[in-house]
C-alpha cells in the first residue's frame, strides 16, 4: 500500500512545489502507515530524482517511454493512469501547479474518479470518506470538502500551503523504472517548441513592487510610478481595473487572475484592495497604501499608509528619494 | 468555423467574501454577478477567431436561471447562440458539471460537424476545480491543453501558447480540440450600443441537464484567518514624503 506523489519538473528542474507535495504525501502516508513513493515522468527525470528522496520518497518510479519527451498533459496523465492501475495506491497527489493540476485532472478523468484540487489539509481517518480543506477564490475562501469514493483518492496540494520539510533519511531512495504502453495519439498535446523571453527582474520575484490602480487615471500617469520603481530597483504592478482599461499589459497584473507577488515592500497607489487583488499581494512583507480614501480596504489591511492624492504624493516621494541619493 | 465557449456565472465580491448562515454558499445578497475573467477572455478569443475566419460562437452555461444574464452579456460582445442548463442547487461538483456539459456538447453537435474548438477558462473563479475542461475533453476524446495565452488557427490544426517561467511553450494540435484559456490572452471588448440591443433579442435555449453525482461534496465554506494589523499612517498628502523615504531606507530598499 502506498501514497503516490507525482513530482512536477521541467526537463529535470524540479518545481519547488513538488517538495511541498512530497512533504504532504509523506505525512499522509505516515498517518495511513503506508509508504510514500515519488513519480517522475519524461525528459530529465534522472536529474530531478536527486533531491526527492530526502523529502520523503521511499522509492521513485521513473516512467520511461520513447514518446515521453517534453511535457505533455495526455502523455503524463496516461502514464500515471497505468502506474496507478499497476500499483493500486490508496492516494495519488501532486502539487497544485499548472502542470500538477492538469496531469491529475487527466488521471481523474480517465479513471472517472473525483479529484479535489488545491488542498491544505486532509483527514484520512475514515477510509471511504476523507475530509479535506481546500482553497477557493484563489485563496480568499476555504472549503471543507468530503471526498467519498472507494476508488483511489486523488488530490493536489495548494502551493505555499505547507512548508517543504526534509527528512533525516540518508537512504538514496530506490529507483524503479516503469514503462507504460502509450498510443501515438498522446503526442497531440506534447510541447513542440519553446520560446524563451529573457527578462530581468520579474513581478513575482522583485523585492520592490510599485503598484497602480484605477486611481492612477491613465497610461501616461504611470510615468512617475515607473520612475519610482526604477529608483528602488523594482518593477511596476497594477490592478485589473488598469489592465481592463488597457493602461498596462496583463503581465503587470497582481491578483487572483494575475501574478502573486512577495516583495519586501508593495507600494499600492490608488488601489482599493478588492479581495481578488489582495490574494495576489498579501504575501508582501510590507505594504504601503497611498489612497485618498482612508476607509479603503487596502489602507485598512496595509501596515503603512499615506492618505492623499497619489499624483501629489509620488512626485514628492521621488524628489525626496533623489535628494537623499545625491 | 464553429466554436463553443463554456462560462460560469459567479458573484463579484469586493473587499471581502461573506458566507451565508448555513455556510454552504457565498452570500451574494448585495453582490453583482459576472463571468470569470478567464472565461471572458475565452469568449473574446472565440469572437475574434470567427471575425477572422468566419463562423459562429455558441456559449454554454450551467447555472441558475439568472445565468441568462451572462449569456446576454456574451450576445452583446458578439456571440451567436446561447444555451442554459438550469440547476437549482448551489454549485455542482466538478464531475457532475462535466458530465452535464459533455452531454450538452454532444446534443449540440448532433447531426453536424463537431465544434472546431471548445474553449474553457483555466479554472472557475469561485470553486477553482481545475478539471471540468479536461473531463469534457476526455469524454469527447479530444486533445486538451490548459493555461493557454495565445491561439493561431491553421488548416485543421490549432497552435496554442502557454506561459512558463521566462517564456512560453508551444502546442500544435489537430482540431477539433479543447483549450483552457487564461486571462491576458486578449483584452475583452466592451459591449457596443448595437451589441446591447442585439443581446435583448438573443434567444436563449434552455435544456434540462442530465448528470450523475460526483464524489466530492461541500461540507462548509469558511474564511481563512486574517492577520489584523494596525495601519501606521505616515501622514497626509505630499508632506508624508520624508516619512515614506525613511521607511524605504529602514527596509533597506533604498
Ligand atoms: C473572478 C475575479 C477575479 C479578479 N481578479 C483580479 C486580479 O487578479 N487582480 C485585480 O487587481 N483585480 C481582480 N479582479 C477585480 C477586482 O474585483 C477589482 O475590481 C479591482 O481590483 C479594482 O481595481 P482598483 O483597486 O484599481 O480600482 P477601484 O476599486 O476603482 O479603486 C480605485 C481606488 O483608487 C483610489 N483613488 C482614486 N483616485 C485617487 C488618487 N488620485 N490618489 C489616490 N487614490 C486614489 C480610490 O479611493 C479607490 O480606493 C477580479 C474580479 C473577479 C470577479
Ligand atoms: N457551471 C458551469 N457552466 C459552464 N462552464 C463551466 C461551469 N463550471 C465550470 N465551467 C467551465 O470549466 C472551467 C473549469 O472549471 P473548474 O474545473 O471548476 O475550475 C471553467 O473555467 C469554465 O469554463
Amino acid at each position: 500500500m502506498s501514497v503516490l506523489v507525482l513530482c512536477d519538473h521541467d526537463r529535470g528542474i524540479l518545481a519547488e512545489a513538488s517538495l511541498e507535495a512530497l512533504t504532504f504525501g509523506r505525512r499522509l502516508a505516515n498517518d495511513l502507515g503506508v509508504t510514500c513513493n515519488g513519480v517522475l515522468i519524461g525528459e530529465g527525470a534522472d536529474d530531478a530524482s536527486t533531491s526527492i528522496a530526502s523529502y520523503g520518497a521511499d522509492s521513485i518510479y521513473m516512467v520511461e517511454h520513447s514518446l515521453l519527451t517534453d511535457y505533455g498533459p495526455a502523455a503524463w496523465g496516461e502514464s500515471l493512469v497505468q502506474l496507478v492501475n499497476e500499483t493500486s495506491p490508496i492516494a495519488v497527489l501532486a502539487c497544485g501547479t499548472d502542470r500538477g493540476n492538469e496531469v491529475i485532472a487527466h488521471l481523474a478523468a480517465t479513471l472517472d474518479a473525483p479529484f479535489v484540487a488545491n488542498c491544505l489539509t486532509v483527514d484520512a481517518g475514515n477510509p471511504s470518506s476523507w475530509l479535506m480543506t481546500r482553497v477557493q477564490w484563489g485563496g480568499s475562501l476555504l472549503e471543507d470538502s468530503e471526498l467519498s469514493t472507494d476508488q483511489v483518492k486523488i488530490l493536489t496540494v495548494a502551493h505555499h500551503g505547507i512548508e517543504a520539510e526534509q527528512t533525516n533519511s540518508s537512504s538514496p531512495g530506490q529507483k524503479e523504472s516503469f514503462t507504460p504502453e502509450l498510443e501515438e495519439s498522446v503526442t497531440q498535446t506534447i510541447v513542440t517548441d519553446r520560446v524563451v523571453l529573457t527578462q530581468g527582474i520579474t513581478l513575482s520575484t522583485s523585492p520592490v513592487v510599485v503598484g497602480g490602480g484605477r486611481g492612477v487615471g491613465s497610461a501616461e500617469a504611470f510615468a512617475p510610478l515607473e520612475e519610482l520603481a526604477e529608483e528602488l530597483n523594482g518593477v511596476v504592478g497594477c490592478s485589473r481595473a488598469v489592465t481592463n482599461n488597457g493602461w498596462r499589459p496583463h503581465s503587470d497584473q497582481v491578483g487572483q487572475t494575475g501574478t502573486r507577488i512577495a516583495p519586501q515592500i508593495y507600494i499600492a497607489n490608488g488601489i482599493s484592495g478588492a479581495i481578488q487583488h489582495w490574494v495576489g499581494a498579501m504575501a508582501a512583507k510590507n505594504i504601503l497604501a497611498i489612497n485618498i480614501d482612508p476607509e479603503a480596504n487596502m489602507v485598512a489591511k496595509a501596515g503603512y499608509a499615506v492618505i492623499g492624492d497619489l499624483h501629489q504624493v509620488i512626485p514628492a516621494v521621488l524628489e525626496e528619494v533623489k535628494r537623499r541619493k545625491s | 468555423m464553429r466554436l463553443l465557449v463554456c462560462v460560469k456565472r459567479v458573484p463579484a465580491p469586493g473587499a471581502r467574501i461573506n458566507i451565508t448562515a448555513d455556510e454552504q454558499d457565498v452570500d451574494a445578497a448585495h453582490l453583482g454577478f459576472t463571468t470569470s475573467p478567464h472565461e471572458e477572455c475565452a469568449l473574446e478569443e472565440a469572437v475574434q477567431i470567427v471575425e477572422n475566419h468566419g463562423g459562429e460562437v455558441t456559449v454554454l452555461t450551467l447555472g441558475p436561471a439568472e445565468a441568462e444574464e451572462q449569456l446576454r452579456y456574451a450576445a452583446s460582445v458578439g456571440a451567436h447562440h446561447f444555451v442554459l442548463l438550469p440547476v437549482v442547487e448551489a454549485d455542482w461538483d466538478p464531475q457532475r458539471t462535466a458530465s452535464a456539459l459533455t452531454k450538452a456538447v454532444q446534443d449540440l453537435e448532433e447531426g453536424s460537424e463537431p465544434f472546431d474548438l471548445v474553449l474553457f477558462g483555466n479554472e472557475s473563479a469561485d470553486s477553482g476545480g481545475f478539471q471540468v475542461g479536461v473531463r469534457v475533453a476526455q469524454a469527447l476524446s479530444r486533445p486538451m491543453v490548459n493555461g493557454i495565452k495565445g491561439i493561431e488557427m491553421g488548416e485543421g490544426t490549432v497552435t496554442a501558447r502557454r506561459e512558463m517561467d521566462g517564456g512560453f511553450e508551444v502546442y500544435k494540435m489537430p482540431t477539433p480540440a479543447i483549450l483552457g484559456i487564461k486571462e491576458g490572452i486578449n483584452l475583452p471588448r466592451y459591449p457596443t450600443m448595437k451589441g446591447r440591443l442585439a443581446s435583448k433579442k438573443a434567444e436563449v435555449e434552455v435544456t434540462e441537464p442530465t448528470s450523475e453525482q460526483g464524489g466530492q461534496t461541500r461540507v462548509r465554506l469558511h474564511r481563512p484567518e486574517e492577520k489584523v494589523s494596525e495601519t501606521v499612517i505616515l501622514g497626509k498628502g505630499p508632506e508624508a514624503a520624508p516619512a515614506v523615504v525613511d521607511l524605504l531606507q529602514e527596509l533597506g530598499v533604498l
